[in-house]
């Protein structure tokens, strides 16, 4: 316990002292820093918090000195992130290749895969994008087609993905392809990584109901990589793909989180919180005068509570930083929870948060609208609600499968 | 605080669980209906949890108990929940004797107190007069003559109040109804005169008694606390015991849920288990998720209880939520229950029926879900 003392203080002065002041402030959207060879850093502090932070390898706290990382232990790693929290400080460094790659490449990479890329992961130097889904294989991913073929000493690969986030913006993407079309459709897939840059791809982005274009479609025309690109043995890839899958869920279950720091992280706006906002577009005082929206609120706001000491709970009865059994429950009550924050945030605001553009509405009304659009989007991503619920079913629940009984008939 | 069980409450959550699988399993609450027994519970199997030390598990070493923590009372009120074992536990200990410790002086305290840890003393609080729970719409008055004070008033949905040896009666000195200053809290014999107990036999086989107060006159010293200042030990209380209920139906819950569970692998209709129908299995999965909500819930909540820097807004919030959050999912686990179980589950021979009795009494017991989410938002400022 002295031991742990002794590293919060450290901890806190060392941030005392290295994070620069405007990153003590609450995160907006143009200053989230993603890392990559042509990485943007609008606020210049962010580069310097990113590089001090990486340094000390806490980017990634728990991750093995060995390749860069912080090598805390789990309860120091905790330290750590209540410190953080304690002033304020933004996240260093946002990248799929911390909260999906890199805990599958240090599950399943080779010694000399690691030292390749988790370093650079680490460090925010290399920005990944996920190959997973194609057009017509989605909530049946084991379906996907693009394959690859091995000649001589590289794989060539062909075919197509969507949904890849950021794929223009991205310089590696980890990637599942079909390498044996001859067995069950779980049995030919492997995970191969490449280079964006390479000869072959390319990307185009997709415009989405919010507006945005996160989303691409990307283009694999006979890409030639080589074959110490691929991670875990030939043919084994499903397993990885679906323990990223499980990384992937714990992420996305953060979305639901809202415990007290307001409704949508932080801010100190009108539409902090659900109830500020529904007060102050009805001109209320001290109490809401809606009194059911008032109740679905307060409601709501219970849930996100108990969902907030859940995550918690997951965290300490698992290992941290391993997913767990209830992935799939985080995710979809995550996302479910997610959505219902925005159709209570429209429910509060309004016609002033029905606003797409121009001057009559405040730019943080007009990003509550972007946001619940783009919010729709959770319960599909990473696994659509049906398949988390179909998983929790069989997984947790130990309810039989109707797909392999009618098979076995 | 680890939002986790230490190794000591998990031993004895695991030897609460084997007592009432062993001594107190839903026969005995079956016989006990079909005996209409005037106790509501079974005197053996409360004398063994006696024995056990259960009613001293949360009250503090020096009025004799185990200063063991309301977590640890909430994991063995968790297990009672399973098995539906009623005892004067939620009346007894964790409402009177939270009350007692909450607005008692030391007298009342070091001579009341080591008699409930013992299990000699039963006792109870009457609070509510109409059919929903609000602790601040008292109308029962306290009238001062001389030392005395004269009582007068009605009290309902009081638990055990038919069988409990004295009652801690809510009752106003000054204000008006709805308002928290002005309430009192007196401590009364059941025996005493003036003092009209009515039992009322409820759906979930338990009983409470309706009271009435005609001229009751007791003696200045009968007080808890000071005059009219009882709202906040009160509420204090009621939180405290708003939480252990919602530990028990968190018990009651996962007994359903598990018994769902098993009857959907176990049924076959149209050749398959009717597990295996999506149907039936998406909505099986939602309840999982609102279980794993609920177990969050409780154990912030007990845990929020032992904290001894949580101030009482805190704790008040938790036990809102916990309460609110637990009558909810009980609802709808009870209702799911009933129907998963299909025309089995309408029949008395069948135990399924018994969670969803005792799921509405626990849900008003104390506030129902919509008191809880309006104390809730009012305590959040909206």
């Amino acid at each position: 316990m002295l031991a742990l003392e002794q590293f919060r203080g450290s901890t806190r002065s060392w941030l005392e002292e290295n994070c620069p002041p405007s990153m003590r402030t609450p995160m907006v959207p143009e200053e989230i820093v993603w890392g990559g060879r042509n990485a943007v850093f609008t606020n210049p502090e962010s580069k310097v918090w990113l590089a001090r932070m990486a340094d000390q390898g806490w980017t990634c706290p728990t991750w093995p000195a060995e390749y860069g990382g912080g090598g805390l232990t789990n309860d120091e790693a905790k330290i750590l992130a209540e410190e953080l929290e304690r002033i304020n400080a933004r996240v260093a460094l946002t990248s799929f290749g911390i909260s999906m790659l890199g805990p599958v490449l240090l599950e399943y990479g080779t010694h000399e895969q690691k030292m390749e890329h988790i370093p650079k992961i680490i460090r925010g130097e290399i920005r990944w994008c996920q190959g997973y889904s194609e057009p017509g294989s989605g909530s049946d991913l084991a379906s996907l087609g693009t394959k690859a073929v091995l000649e001589g000493e590289e794989y060539v690969v062909n075919g197509s993905k969507v949904w890849t986030s950021y794929a223009d913006k991205a310089d590696w993407i980890f990637c599942l392809v079909r390498t044996d079309f001859e067995v069950a459709k779980h049995s030919g897939i492997s995970f191969l990584l490449f280079d964006m840059m390479s000869e072959g791809v390319s990307a185009q982005p997709i415009q989405l109901i919010s507006g945005s274009s996160p989303f691409c479609e990307t283009f694999f025309d006979s890409v030639r990589v080589p074959a110490a690109n691929l991670i875990g043995g030939l043919n084994e890839g499903w397993s990885i793909a679906k323990r990223l899958l499980q990384h992937e869920r714990t992420m996305i279950s953060g979305f639901g989180l809202a415990s007290g720091q307001g409704d949508r992280g932080g801010t100190t706006s009108i539409t902090a919180s659900l109830e500020g906002a529904a007060m102050h577009y009805r001109g209320d005082k001290g109490r809401l005068s809606d009194s059911a929206l008032r109740d679905q609120i307060a409601k709501f706001k219970i849930d996100s509570e108990s969902f907030a000491l859940t995550l918690q709970r997951s965290i300490e009865e698992g290992k941290q930083g391993e997913p767990n059994a209830t992935s799939s429950m985080l995710k979809y009550y995550g996302c479910e929870l997610n959505k219902r924050r925005y159709e209570l945030f429209l429910k509060a605001m309004g016609s002033q948060g029905l606003g797409w553009e121009g001057g009559e509405f405040e730019t943080e009304e007009l990003q509550v609208t972007r946001e619940w659009l783009r919010s729709k989007a959770n319960s599909i991503e990473g696994g659509t609600a049906e398949v988390q619920l179909n998983i929790m079913a069989k997984r947790v629940l130990g309810l039989p499968d109707m797909l392999s009984l009618a098979s076995k008939r | 605080m680890a939002l986790a069980l230490s190794e000591d409450q998990q031993l004895l959550r695991d030897s609460a669980r084997d007592f009432c699988q062993d001594n107190a399993p839903i026969s005995v609450m079956r016989r006990l209906r079909d005996e209409k027994s005037e106790l509501g519970y079974d005197a053996k199997v409360w004398q063994q949890m006696i024995e056990l030390g259960w009613p001293g598990i949360a009250i503090a070493e020096k009025y004799g108990g185990f200063e063991f923590g309301f977590t640890g009372l909430g994991l063995i009120l968790e297990e009672t929940g399973r098995t539906l074992a009623n005892s004067p536990l939620i009346a007894s200990v964790l409402l009177s004797a939270s009350l007692l410790s909450e607005a008692g002086d030391e007298k009342q305290k070091s001579e009341l107190l080591p008699q409930i840890a013992s299990g000699r003393l039963r006792l109870t609080v009457g609070v509510d007069e109409e059919p929903l729970h609000n602790p601040t719409r008292i109308a029962c008055t306290a009238i001062r003559e001389g030392s005395d004070y004269i009582l007068s008033g009605t009290k309902s949905f009081v638990l055990d109040g038919h069988i409990a040896d004295k009652l801690i009666i809510v009752a106003r000195t000054s204000g008006k109804s709805q308002s928290e200053s002005g309430i009192s809290l007196f401590l009364l014999e059941a025996n005493t005169q003036g003092l009209q107990i009515r039992r009322t036999i409820m759906v979930d086989g338990r009983n409470a008694a309706n009271l009435v107060l005609k001229q009751v006159r007791v003696p200045e010293e009968a007080m808890l606390g000071r005059e009219g200042s009882g709202f906040k030990p009160l509420d204090a209380a009621l939180d405290i015991a708003r939480i252990g209920v919602a530990s028990e139906m968190l018990g009651s819950l996962q007994e359903v849920f598990q018994r769902i569970v098993g009857y959907l692998k176990q049924r076959e209709q149209f050749g398959v288990q009717i597990g295996a129908f999506q149907a039936l299995q998406h909505r099986a999965a939602e309840m999982y998720s609102e279980i794993e909500l609920c177990k969050s819930a409780v154990l912030g909540a007990l845990q929020c209880l032992d904290d001894p820097s949580a101030t009482a807004k805190h704790r008040a919030n938790m036990a809102s939520l916990a309460k609110a959050k637990l009558s909810e999912v009980f609802e709808r686990v009870s209702n799911e229950g009933i129907q998963m179980h299909g025309g089995i589950g309408m029949t008395d021979e069948f135990d399924i029926g018994f969670f969803l009795k005792r799921a509405r009494v626990a849900q008003q017991f104390l506030g129902d879900a919509s008191f809880h989410r309006d104390r809730y938002a009012t305590l959040n400022d909206f």
